[in-house]
């Protein structure tokens, strides 16, 4: 698929995990997809807690501006990282958030999913609601496959996690495709939505 | 004895253009070169295979005289560079001349690190009591109470014991000498170099033109006298009462422990980064 | 932020040459570093640069170099002069608080003309400052932070792959003009992560210092040649001299000869004039036929190249020099594209330390705008554009 920018911002709390999920999925496009990519973050002095945001620019030609400019995707794993971080959408940007940790959203296409509480489920911790995001977003992002995305977890993760992280990821990619895409509006600009 | 002593100096001093010296007359700094030499000709060691580091002030003016590879570091960093030094060839003997100030002031950080990481490097540290090059400054080892150019109103602030400090830091081989104890010097130092680690030998020695001088002992034959008083063997100081060893300093090897030394350790570390 | 992630590691076990990876500048700049022939590495932690100590120490040890953690960046640049007189190519990184302490044993490199590279991952200053975000302060720290006059080479990075080609070259100029050479990178570069297909080795070039061919009895360490870098024998290979800090003769003795020490810093600064062809390294884009051209570096050269193109889709002719070499100044290409644009614009993240280097240079050729931001924030293209639009 060719494409110029796709950008992804990923948000959370330090210690979530952002900064790996972004690494993973920025993997996933670039090695096993074979796009340019661009990863960047800003973090603070905090190892844990604090805000953390992490963006991936995917690009079919050399990226020249390495962060995001208009976002296409955005993940929010809780409410303070959604506050700060949730601007520069595209129209037809769209919002994943943790049911569970995020109440109030700025944009009406916004994909609430309860990642922690998936996690939990399925790993029986909340550690790996990182890669339950992580999922939801292969899913939702046109130019990631399901298999490109798990072999670039398995190749990122310590060996003895590889089973419970995919556990995780395929829950999340399930989570996601059950989710109805059609029941939000195609884009935050009513006119737009129409002539689509 | 003489022509044997002409000869370790045609063998080991540079000729060309490099004499006189800096050093005032009487100075302890060729004291401490004359056992250097002659600890190195007892080791029987290539020329080639020393390296002789200083930092700056009047010892630091010492490797400039002598024929091995030498260097004229930074003020205290002389034991940074030998690191670098001895860890890209650690087949080189890297031997390292501070003063008091040198060593424990401004480089006092990298003495203390570089005692604790135990890599083999023999440091040879000339304890005059005194800035000398720059005129007669108060340093680290300048006793309570002396007189100093920048203490002229008498020296508040208390003197470091080096060799204490340097066992206390984890330093392999720590030793004390004097200028005076000019025999007994020439073991400590070939001791230092054989020993595999760290090794430290302080050297009290005389600076008559800036310390002594402003402290009753304007003369280097005054200073040696005091040197010879108030040493006290490691061996004797133990059964003498306290109460008579307050003004006093020890002489003699005051540490001499085997441990594993950086360059070995290293080794097992590349071993284990390249096993698959 | 901890570099080396599991898989990361796992991946280093195995020969990387030719192979794609997602790698953050500063490993980049490891591998460029061990690409370069850099065996020797010593450093103290200190973000945004310390995935570089990080990457060194699993990756030295593989391929039979040596890292050194030490107790300060002035007994680790003192480390790395040390490795290098032993024949060994050293490197360290750090950034500001640690540049500031280096400054010292960096002018000792340039007086002893010691081979080693410094990396400089730049952060919001002064003192302390902002550690996790990027700045571009330090360009006129690097060229004259250490004390006395004294020759320098400055080069800058603004992507991953620059990360490792750049370190590459900087040792290789090192190698060549025997100087310190220092390496600007910033907090964004140092840590965006890029796709990078680690070259393979035979595709990249080294350059290594030129040692002695005459017997050791006739090694004279400084003396002057028709290159002005005389051949550099590393310690315990026989070739016996001194080396001091101190100005010195041909031979390295401390000298206070009016007449020697002359000669010694003429050589200094000739040996680089001579290199400005290779040294002096500039990239170009749509400048051709440019009315107003962007003269950027680091991070912010890539925002400039955004807004260069957004300005040409709307029928501006803008273009971009992008300067790899801060220092010394490449005067010649900036002067020569001078004499055909209307106006030059130079945003920087500080308050103009580059654009006065233009500035100065721009003997009434055309118009000198700059652009600066000092919060702690990149410059984004669209503050370019805006600017470029203004004109």
């Amino acid at each position: 698929m060719d494409v110029d920018r796709f950008e992804i911002r990923l948000s959370g709390s330090g210690g979530q995990g952002i900064i790996l999920a972004a690494i993973i999925l920025a993997e996933a496009a670039g090695i096993f997809e074979g796009y340019h990519v661009s990863q960047t973050q800003s973090y603070g002095p905090e190892a844990r807690g604090g805000r953390c945001k992490a963006e991936v620019v995917i690009s079919s030609r050399q990226i020249d501006y390495p962060k995001a400019v208009q976002l296409d995707m955005m993940l929010a794993m809780n409410q303070a990282s959604c506050d700060a971080y949730c601007f520069d959408f595209k129209p037809n940007g769209l919002l994943l958030v943790d049911s569970g940790l995020v109440e109030q959203v700025p944009t009406s296409r916004a994909v609430f999913l309860p990642f922690t509480k998936i996690a939990r489920e399925v790993a029986g911790k909340d550690l790996v609601a990182n890669i339950v995001a992580l999922g939801a977003l292969g899913y939702f992002c046109p130019l990631l496959t399901n298999k490109n995305l798990e072999a670039a977890l398995t190749a990122r993760v310590p060996p003895e996690t590889v089973k419970i992280n995919s556990k995780a990821l395929q829950a999340g990619f399930k989570a996601a495709e059950e989710f109805d895409l059609n029941s939000l509006p195609r884009s935050i600009i009513p006119e737009e939505e129409e002539e689509i | 004895m003489i022509s044997g002593m002409t000869e370790l100096r045609h063998k080991y001093l540079r000729h060309h253009k490099k004499f006189p010296h800096v050093w005032c007359p009487g100075c302890g700094n060729g004291i401490v070169l004359g056992a250097f030499i002659r600890a190195i000709e007892r080791l029987n060691l290539k020329k080639d295979d020393i390296v002789f580091a200083s930092g700056i002030g009047c010892s630091g003016r010492m490797p400039t005289y002598v024929d091995f590879n030498t260097l004229h570091t930074t003020h205290g960093r002389a034991l940074t560079f030998a690191t670098g030094i001895k860890l890209a060839k650690p087949s080189l003997n890297v031997i390292v001349v501070m003063g008091d100030g040198d060593a424990t002031a401004i480089g006092g950080n990298h003495f203390i690190h570089a005692a604790r990481r135990n890599l083999d490097l023999t440091a040879v540290i000339i304890n005059n009591q005194i800035y000398g090059m720059t005129g007669g400054q108060a340093s680290p080892t300048t006793p309570y109470g002396a007189q100093s150019t920048t203490s002229p109103f008498s020296n508040i602030e208390h003197a470091f014991s080096i060799a204490e400090l340097a066992v206390a830091a984890g330093a392999s081989f720590v030793a004390r000498g004097t200028v005076y104890h000019a025999a007994q010097l020439d073991k400590l130092i070939e001791k230092g170099i054989r020993k595999k680690g760290f090794s430290v030998i302080e050297v009290m020695s005389n600076c008559h033109v800036q310390f002594g001088r402003r402290n009753e002992m304007g003369d280097p034959v005054t200073m040696l006298k005091w040197f010879k008083d108030h040493a006290v063997s490691k061996d004797d100081g133990s059964s003498l009462p306290p109460d008579s060893l307050h003004d006093k300093f020890t002489v003699g090897i005051l540490a001499d422990e085997d441990k594993p030394n950086y360059i070995e350790a290293y080794k097992e570390i590349r071993e284990k980064s390249q096993r698959n | 932020m901890n570099a080396i992630q599991t898989g990361e590691k796992r991946r280093m076990k195995h020969e990387l040459n030719g192979k794609k990876f997602l790698l953050q500048g500063n490993e980049a700049m490891a591998e460029g570093a061990i690409a370069a022939g850099c065996r020797f590495f010593a450093g103290y932690p200190i973000t945004p640069a310390s995935e570089i100590s990080e990457r060194m120490s699993y990756r030295l040890p593989q391929v039979d170099g040596t890292f050194i953690q030490m107790e300060d960046e002035i007994s680790s640049l003192g480390a790395v002069i040390g490795a290098s007189l032993a024949g060994v190519k050293s490197m360290t990184a750090t950034s500001g608080p640690g540049f500031s302490l280096m400054q010292e044993n960096l002018g000792y490199a340039c007086m002893t003309e010691t081979p080693c590279v410094v990396v400089n991952v730049m952060r919001g200053g002064p003192s302390t400052g902002l550690p996790t975000s990027p700045a571009q302060g330090d360009v006129l720290q690097a060229r004259w932070g250490t004390h006395g006059d004294h020759p320098v080479i400055v080069l800058s990075v603004s992507s991953v792959s620059e990360c490792f080609s750049i370190t590459v070259t900087a040792f290789n100029l090192s190698e060549k003009y025997r100087v310190p050479v220092v390496v600007l990178s910033d907090e964004v570069v140092a840590h965006s992560r890029e796709t990078f297909t680690i070259p393979t080795a035979d595709s990249i070039e080294v350059a290594d210092r030129i040692v002695p061919n005459v017997p050791p009895e006739w090694y004279k360490p400084y003396e002057d040649n028709s290159r002005g870098v005389p051949p550099m024998a590393p310690m315990g290979d026989g070739y016996r001299h001194h080396v001091t800090g101190l100005a010195h003769d041909a031979r390295g003795f401390p000298t206070e000869r009016p007449d020697e020490i002359e000669a010694f810093s003429n050589r200094q600064f000739r040996k680089i004039t001579n290199g400005f062809f290779e040294i002096q390294i500039t990239k170009k884009l749509t400048v051709e036929d440019a009315e107003i051209v962007v003269i950027a570096y680091g991070s912010v050269a890539r925002s400039a190249r955004r807004a260069v193109a957004m300005a040409r889709s709307q029928g501006i002719k803008a273009g971009l020099i992008q300067l790899v070499t801060l220092f010394p100044f490449p005067k010649n290409t900036v002067v020569n594209l001078m004499r055909q644009c209307k106006a030059v614009i130079v945003p920087e993240m500080n308050m103009g330390q580059i654009s006065r280097e233009v500035k100065r240079v721009n003997t009434g050729l055309t118009e000198v705008y700059k652009y600066n931001r000092i919060d702690g924030k990149l410059i984004t293209p669209m503050e370019i554009f805006e600017e470029i639009q203004k004109i």
